[in-house]
């Protein structure tokens, strides 16, 4: 089965889809640091292009890509679900940070 | 490696070309309409219009001079006509212009009118037209080029195949002893420490830090959410989610061995003077496709990398822009704008290096006359970076 998604690094928490995936459909990744591949049951619709979880992440959690923190989950999230603006915020800056800096000037 | 040869045009102070225009360059807005006569009169040379020039000051007035001179001055630009409301500032461009020894001359309206100046100065256009029609392409080393990169409209494919693609050629083309260009500056937040860490010294990495740190710091102050601006709607739909996965994306491009030699500000040239090092530069810059490409045109590069996800347009005035994606839906859906397709790349059908390999190919054929997809569709953004309010 040719790979559906791609992950940047082991340590990745998500990956990024390649072709459109179905909900329920098992697909496999691959990484592309090592090569090694890894299999996901997809729980929604992932458009080309969108992440989906590679392992359950609990609400306020930080989330790794290029495993770097890209973000926080804003609520928990299953293996396979579709991680993007519903379920993820930025850390540097969410909208509180952003309040607290024009407070401070 | 053997070096590649491309064939330019050798200008008067022995930078190269790779374009042979004729730019009408208006200083302020008042300008504009006599510059667009004088090229509709004159078919064949590019009017510049715009919207600034007057009431600016202090930094932001520096920056709009900066601009305009290193416009004119880049080497894909054969001769320059400059037209003022009035004769102080066209002078004063008139004389960025002039060390360069190519053919430059100034005209202002006060005193004249709209169509005394677009008499005179189309006569000095079509004298200047006549003379670039001359001018021939000679070989010339790669290694003359200062490439400029940016990413737009970026989705998860920039990070995954475009960037890294582009990194790679970066990689390639500073071990070779080319000048390149990246910035974007609100972009590389949540990826600082990859670009700090490959500063060459610590002076550099300071400045590049305190550069960041500084425009930030200026967007957090007005205390406003930028989600869909920054990251924009184009990036949210393409699948990217926060800034900092934009920034880790972004930051692919800049390879995996080049080192960042210096910091430049807005429009700012390396100095010419042979002290500065070759290799890949910072420069200090919206993230906005038009007004980046247009300040480091004004900083001499001939050519443009342009990765897009979701399918950014846009092309310069005097620097083509090589427009390269790896999203098949943009390559199927907006051929006609793409000049590289690597969306191979996620498939693993094409490998980085054969990436690589395109791109270097298609900046050749680039510097060699090929037209861009931008070119061919007449996109000509000419975006001047506002700095504050005019007076």
């Amino acid at each position: 089965m040719a790979h559906k998604f791609l992950v940047h690094e082991p340590e990745d928490m998500v990956g990024v889809a390649v072709a459109d995936i179905r909900a329920g459909e098992v697909v496999e990744g691959l990484v592309l640091a090592d090569r090694r591949p890894v299999v996901v049951r997809a729980r929604d619709d992932i458009p080309l292009g969108h992440k989906l979880a590679l392992r359950d992440i609990r609400r306020g959690e930080t989330v790794l890509k290029y495993n770097h923190p890209i973000g926080e989950a804003t609520r928990d999230i299953q293996q396979g679900e579709h991680v993007h603006t519903h379920n993820l915020r930025s850390i540097r800056w969410r909208a509180s940070v952003l309040e607290e800096a024009a407070t401070s000037v | 490696m053997a070096e590649t040869t491309i064939y330019g045009y050798r200008r008067p102070d022995g930078r190269i070309g790779v374009r042979n225009h004729v730019v009408i360059l208006p200083v302020d807005d008042l300008s504009n309409a006599a510059a667009e006569h004088v090229a509709a009169l004159i078919p064949g040379t590019l009017p510049l219009p715009h919207p600034y020039g007057r009431l600016q000051y202090g930094e932001d007035l520096e920056l709009h001079f900066r601009t305009l001179i290193g416009t004119g001055c880049n080497p894909n630009v054969a001769a320059v006509v400059v037209i003022c409301i009035e004769p102080k500032w066209a002078q004063r461009v008139v004389d960025g212009i002039a060390p360069t020894g190519k053919p430059v001359w100034g005209i202002s309206i006060e005193g004249r009118g709209d169509l005394k100046v677009i008499e005179q100065a189309a006569r000095k256009a079509a004298e200047f037209l006549q003379y670039a029609s001359e001018l021939r392409r000679e070989p010339a080393p790669l290694t003359a080029l200062t490439i400029s990169m940016k990413c737009g409209e970026s989705d998860t494919t920039t990070g995954l195949a475009s960037n890294p693609a582009i990194g790679e050629v970066c990689d390639r083309l500073t071990a070779a002893g080319n000048i390149v260009y990246f910035g974007e500056t609100s972009e590389v937040t949540g990826a600082e420490d990859i670009v700090a860490a490959r500063c060459a010294t610590p002076a550099v990495r300071e400045r590049f830090l305190e550069t960041h740190r500084r425009y930030v710091a200026a967007i957090e102050s007005r205390g406003v959410s930028l989600l869909g601006s920054q990251p924009t709607e184009g990036n949210i739909a393409g699948g990217l989610t926060t800034i900092e996965e934009k920034a880790l994306g972004n930051v692919q491009k800049i390879g995996r061995r080049s080192q960042v030699v210096g910091v430049l500000g807005p429009a700012e040239a390396p100095p010419a003077n042979g002290d500065a090092p070759r290799g890949l530069y910072f420069m200090d810059t919206s993230s906005a496709a038009a007004e980046c490409v247009t300040l480091m045109a004004a900083a001499g590069a001939q050519i443009h990398l342009f990765t897009t996800g979701q399918g950014n347009i846009i092309g310069h005035p005097i620097e083509p822009v090589i427009k390269i994606t790896a999203n098949p839906k943009t390559v199927a859906t907006m051929r006609e704008h793409i000049d590289v397709d690597i969306s191979g790349m996620l498939d693993g059908s094409l490998t980085l290096e054969q990436a690589g390999d395109l791109i270097m190919d298609m900046i050749v054929r680039t510097a060699n006359g090929r037209l861009t997809a931008a070119e061919v569709l007449g996109h000509r953004e000419f975006v001047l970076t506002k700095l504050y309010p005019s007076a």
